[in-house]
């Protein structure tokens, strides 16, 4: 089977700025595919393009098989959308924006229920409050609902969950991974980095190039250098220590951890320890550790982050 | 069509929603009316006018009688010439009628007499309305003397320096809420539809809904239609209020045919409407399109339309600018109808232009309507 | 820390209704100087509410508070010129360049000229802006943008500062660079008071606060809370506490009060 999304190439440029620099990648059909990146990486240009509302200055794509440049017209009946913010009515009640939403694809909430069923009981409760009046994660999923409503083939959710707390956003990714289920293909952005593992493939994205794409596991594996996770209540004295060594690619906090890579193939915790120790911080545990997709992300950005943003 | 219908609920939907939108839109043509219509109106009551020289003569006598009979006049009696130019100075009279010696012997003998009117002209506007009060109870004066044999000869006239006021033929009381009416119709269309349309457009765009919007099967006229149908409505119905009103508080009539009255203003409407598509299209926040709408559409149609100054006492350059006004040729249109009670063959050219601007708006409007985002 | 010195936040039974909703519920904490606090909660759990009574734009229901000593039923006023204040959304003018936006905000909190100058060259240097400075806003990367807009909060030297999810849609690099701003602001006195979704950002908090319902349910360090709960990490003890009351909440909430 054709994949579902194929991009080739695809350049968009704003006067000169870059948004988009040449970016390919292809995704399966019934794939959970994520773009992770922060802010300004060009996620929303590209799912612009993708959705048919962007055209782009080069390169091609192709969404359900149809070009979103000249098959628009056949594509916006296949594909469900979530724009970065939640659009909704705010002055139309929750089911009044489901109807709506339902009736501009000429079908009815009736006939896309069994859908969208399990997200939307959580709001229907609340069917005839105003969405204005919701809290983010119930705006989060009446807006899925929305974008479900007509039952597309592919699915772009742009940013579903910025701003929306950590509770609701795992529900979110649970939900979207019952959809897959429903043989959807889905493809979400998302700035935070740990929701990258919920995806069946992610690709890193920062200043319009994409950094890699690939199964969550293998992002993380290949992650080449040796990685130390120290724990110390003095952090901060610590990361200044790390990052003066001279064996040291980085070292970067990670919550109540500090992650340090070193330049060198291999590095033995006890020498980090020694060398922190030296430095008057004596009682640092520091042992091996797997990196992240956050970790991979922050050392392959290095090359292209943004001036000042060097460590 | 079920996709369609939907829209338009969900149009009409937000507009009754927002409760303060909606007080104005259906409150705002009544209080207009009663501005223009009453508070601002610019009829004049009992202004004082010194007459000189009409105590003697019974015929300038009556005709003094008559202008102090009428409710704009008070007659102030001044005893020579020489006290005109106090009485202006002190404000104590705005306007001096002054009978030549022996009015009612020139009258009988050559059949026209000398009568000067001075009025203080610091306001020329008002200057120009009791000019125009005077010389319309001047004329009826002089029916009147003619009905009842009192003049003779073959061109019965009181001889008066007075310019006749070409409207006052169909307003005959020269009321100003008559003139106010149509232009106030004009406004309100022009702010229903051009302001309220270019506003709900880009408020979709500001609300990132418009992205959903353009990428469902809906196509743009869809969209278009959809968003300015209920201002169609709405406005249609608010004419239909503001003559209503006019008639019932104002005695305002409407001479002419209603049916030719709405299709005219439907069209006005029509052409309101693609020029809130065009503004729209071509901006994307709520806050310039409305500046837009105010400052290129409602100015000139206050200012540049004839609803408030006549667009023969503009200069010339702005006459110029008047052309493309779609108000003042709709004005034309719609004073002929209400006033004049004229037929489509009195303003059928006003009315080519109309559809003329209409249709360029209009296909102006839906090009520049992307199907994409920029 | 707390209780060593004066705090500089201080409940008691803070409270704000709306109609028959209770946003915020007899809330009681105290806050130290230089500390930097971590509020959190599940959206609608009256973050926003309580971050409005202690910013002096909303006035409580019932329940006292001090902020930098003020009151915050009678001192707004005060308040105001004592705390800074930056949020996700809005805090910089787009539309200005990066040293018009700082003599703006210099000019608000009556820094002299010289003051506003000298500010200037030192946020430039430090920001390693360079020719940034002269650039509008808008065209500024998101990183950038907010780095700068939290050092013009802290402009005026204020006694707290308020910080409504600074590092939204940051990269990972500069999102800890902005923590590394946030320390060094900390380490000069001033208290953070910092809003945020990203849970490993809860672990750089000297103490944390997590919202539910309204009320506080829980507050103390990170190791305490992590240790109270048996979780491993700040993110368990939060998923603990708000799963399952979002739907409650919603139920609860009169239609219209603001989230």
């Amino acid at each position: 089977m054709a994949a579902s999304v194929v991009a080739t190439e695809l350049h968009k440029a704003y006067g000169s700025t870059v948004a988009l620099g040449r970016v390919s990648f292809a995704v399966e059909p019934g794939e959970l595919f994520g773009f992770v990146g922060p802010d300004g990486a060009g996620k929303t240009t590209l799912f612009r393009i993708l959705v048919s509302l962007v055209v782009p200055d080069g390169g091609e794509a192709r969404v359900d098989g149809l070009d979103p440049v000249r098959q628009y017209r056949e594509l916006r009946r296949r594909l469900g959308y979530m724009p970065g913010r939640f659009s909704l009515y705010q002055d139309l009640s929750v089911e009044e924006n489901l109807r709506f939403f339902a009736t501009i694809f000429g079908t009815t909430i009736e006939a896309g229920y069994d859908l969208i069923r399990e997200i939307y009981a959580q709001i229907e409760p609340f069917r005839d409050r105003r969405a204005g009046a919701l809290s983010g994660g119930m705006k989060q999923k009446l807006a899925l609902s929305c974008a479900l409503v007509h039952r597309p083939k592919v699915l772009f959710l742009d940013e579903p969950t910025t701003g929306v707390d950590a509770v609701s956003r795992r529900e979110f990714w649970d939900m979207l991974s019952r959809l897959r289920a429903e043989g959807i293909t889905i493809v979400v952005s998302t700035p935070y980095m740990d929701e990258a593992t919920r995806c069946d493939r992610v690709a890193l994205i920062q200043e319009g190039s994409l950094l890699g794409v690939d199964t969550p596991a293998a992002i993380a594996a290949s992650f080449d250098r040796p990685l130390l996770v120290v724990r110390t209540p003095r952090r901060l004295d610590a990361l200044r220590v790390l990052r003066s060594y001279e064996h040291a690619r980085s070292a970067w906090s990670f919550g109540e951890d500090l992650h340090y890579a070193d330049t060198r193939d291999r590095v033995e915790p006890a020498e980090i320890a020694r060398l922190l120790a030296g430095a008057g911080i004596p009682d640092a545990v520091v042992r091996p550790a797997t990196a992240g997709i956050e970790d991979v992300f922050m050392d392959r950005m290095h090359g292209t982050a943004a001036p000042g943003a060097a460590a | 069509m079920n996709t369609f219908r939907g829209f338009v609920v969900k149009e009409f939907r937000h507009i009754v929603r927002d409760r303060r939108t909606m007080v104005i839109l259906i409150g705002m043509p009544l209080v207009q009316l009663a501005l223009f219509g009453a508070a601002l109106r610019n009829e004049i009551r009992e202004t004082r006018v010194g007459v000189v020289g009409a105590v003697v003569d019974d015929v300038a006598r009556g005709l003094a009688v008559r202008i102090d009979a009428a409710p704009q006049f008070e007659v102030v009696p001044l005893a020579s010439p020489d006290e005109i130019e106090p009485a202006f100075r002190s404000g104590r009279v705005r306007q001096v009628a002054v009978f030549e010696p022996g009015f009612a012997e020139r009258l009988a003998r050559d059949g026209t007499a000398d009568l000067q009117v001075i009025t203080d002209a610091t306001d020329p506007n008002t200057a120009n309305t009791l000019l125009a009060y005077t010389s319309a109870i001047v004329a009826s004066y002089q029916a009147e003397l003619a009905a009842e044999g009192k003049i003779g000869g073959p061109a019965p006239a009181v001889g008066v320096r007075i310019v006749p006021e070409v409207r006052m033929r169909y307003n005959p009381e020269l009321r100003s809420v008559v003139l106010f009416v149509p232009g106030l119709i004009a406004l309100i269309l022009m702010l229903v539809c051009a302001l309220m349309t270019s506003i709900t457009i880009t408020r979709e765009k500001e609300l990132g809904t418009m992205e959903v919007l353009l990428v469902s099967p809906l196509r743009p006229a869809q969209i278009l239609v959809g968003k300015v149908l209920p201002y169609l409505a709405l406005s249609l119905v608010n004419v239909l209020t503001v003559l209503v009103v006019s008639r019932w508080a104002f005695d305002v009539p409407v001479r002419g045919s209603y049916a030719l009255l709405f299709v005219e203003a439907a069209l006005f409407t029509v052409c309101a409407l693609s020029l809130g598509i065009l503004i729209s299209s071509r901006t994307s926040s709520q806050q310039v399109a409305m500046m837009i709408a105010l400052a290129g559409l409602l100015m000139p149609t206050v200012l540049l339309s004839g609803f408030i100054f006549p667009v023969s006492s503009m200069p010339v350059p702005l006459q110029v600018v008047s052309h493309i006004v779609p108000a003042k040729w709709f004005l034309v249109i719609i004073r002929a109808i209400m006033i004049k009670g004229a037929g489509l063959e009195a303003f059928w050219k006003e009315t080519l232009v109309l559809v003329g601007m209409t249709t360029f708006f209009l296909v102006a409007g839906i090009r520049s309507f992307k199907e994409r985002l920029a | 820390m707390s209780g060593a010195r004066e705090p500089v936040i201080a409940a008691r039974d803070l409270t704000r209704r709306f109609g028959t909703f209770t946003a915020v519920d007899a809330i009681s904490f105290d806050v130290a100087p230089g500390e930097i606090l971590g509020f959190l909660g599940a959206n609608g759990a009256g973050k926003t509410t309580a971050i409005r009574m202690l910013t002096g734009l909303l006035a409580p229901t019932s329940g006292t508070a001090r902020v930098a000593g003020f009151d915050v039923y009678t001192q707004t006023e005060a308040i105001k010129r004592s705390i800074g204040y930056m949020s996700q959304r809005f805090s910089l003018y787009e539309d200005l360049t990066a040293r018009e936006n700082i003599r703006f905000y210099g000019g608000i909190y009556g820094l002299t000229n010289a003051a506003i100058r000298e500010e200037t060259a030192e946020l430039a240097e430090k920001l390693d802006l360079g020719r940034a400075l002269d650039q509008p806003i808008r065209s500024l990367p998101l990183g950038w943008r907010q780095k700068l807009a939290f050092s013009v909060a802290v402009l005026h030297r204020p006694a707290i500062v308020f910080l409504d999810e600074p590092t939204g849609g940051v990269d990972p690099v500069t999102r800890r660079q902005f923590w590394d701003l946030m320390y060094e602001e900390a380490a000069s006195g001033v208290t953070v008071f910092v809003t945020t979704h990203y849970m490993d950002e809860a672990e750089y908090c000297d103490r944390v606060s997590i919202m539910v319902d309204g009320r506080i349910d829980a507050l103390g360090t990170p190791g305490e809370l992590k240790a109270r709960f048996s979780a491993d990490s700040i993110d368990e003890v939060f998923v603990r506490l708000a799963r399952g009351r979002g739907v409650a909440a919603e139920a609860s909430k009169r239609a219209g009060a603001p989230a």
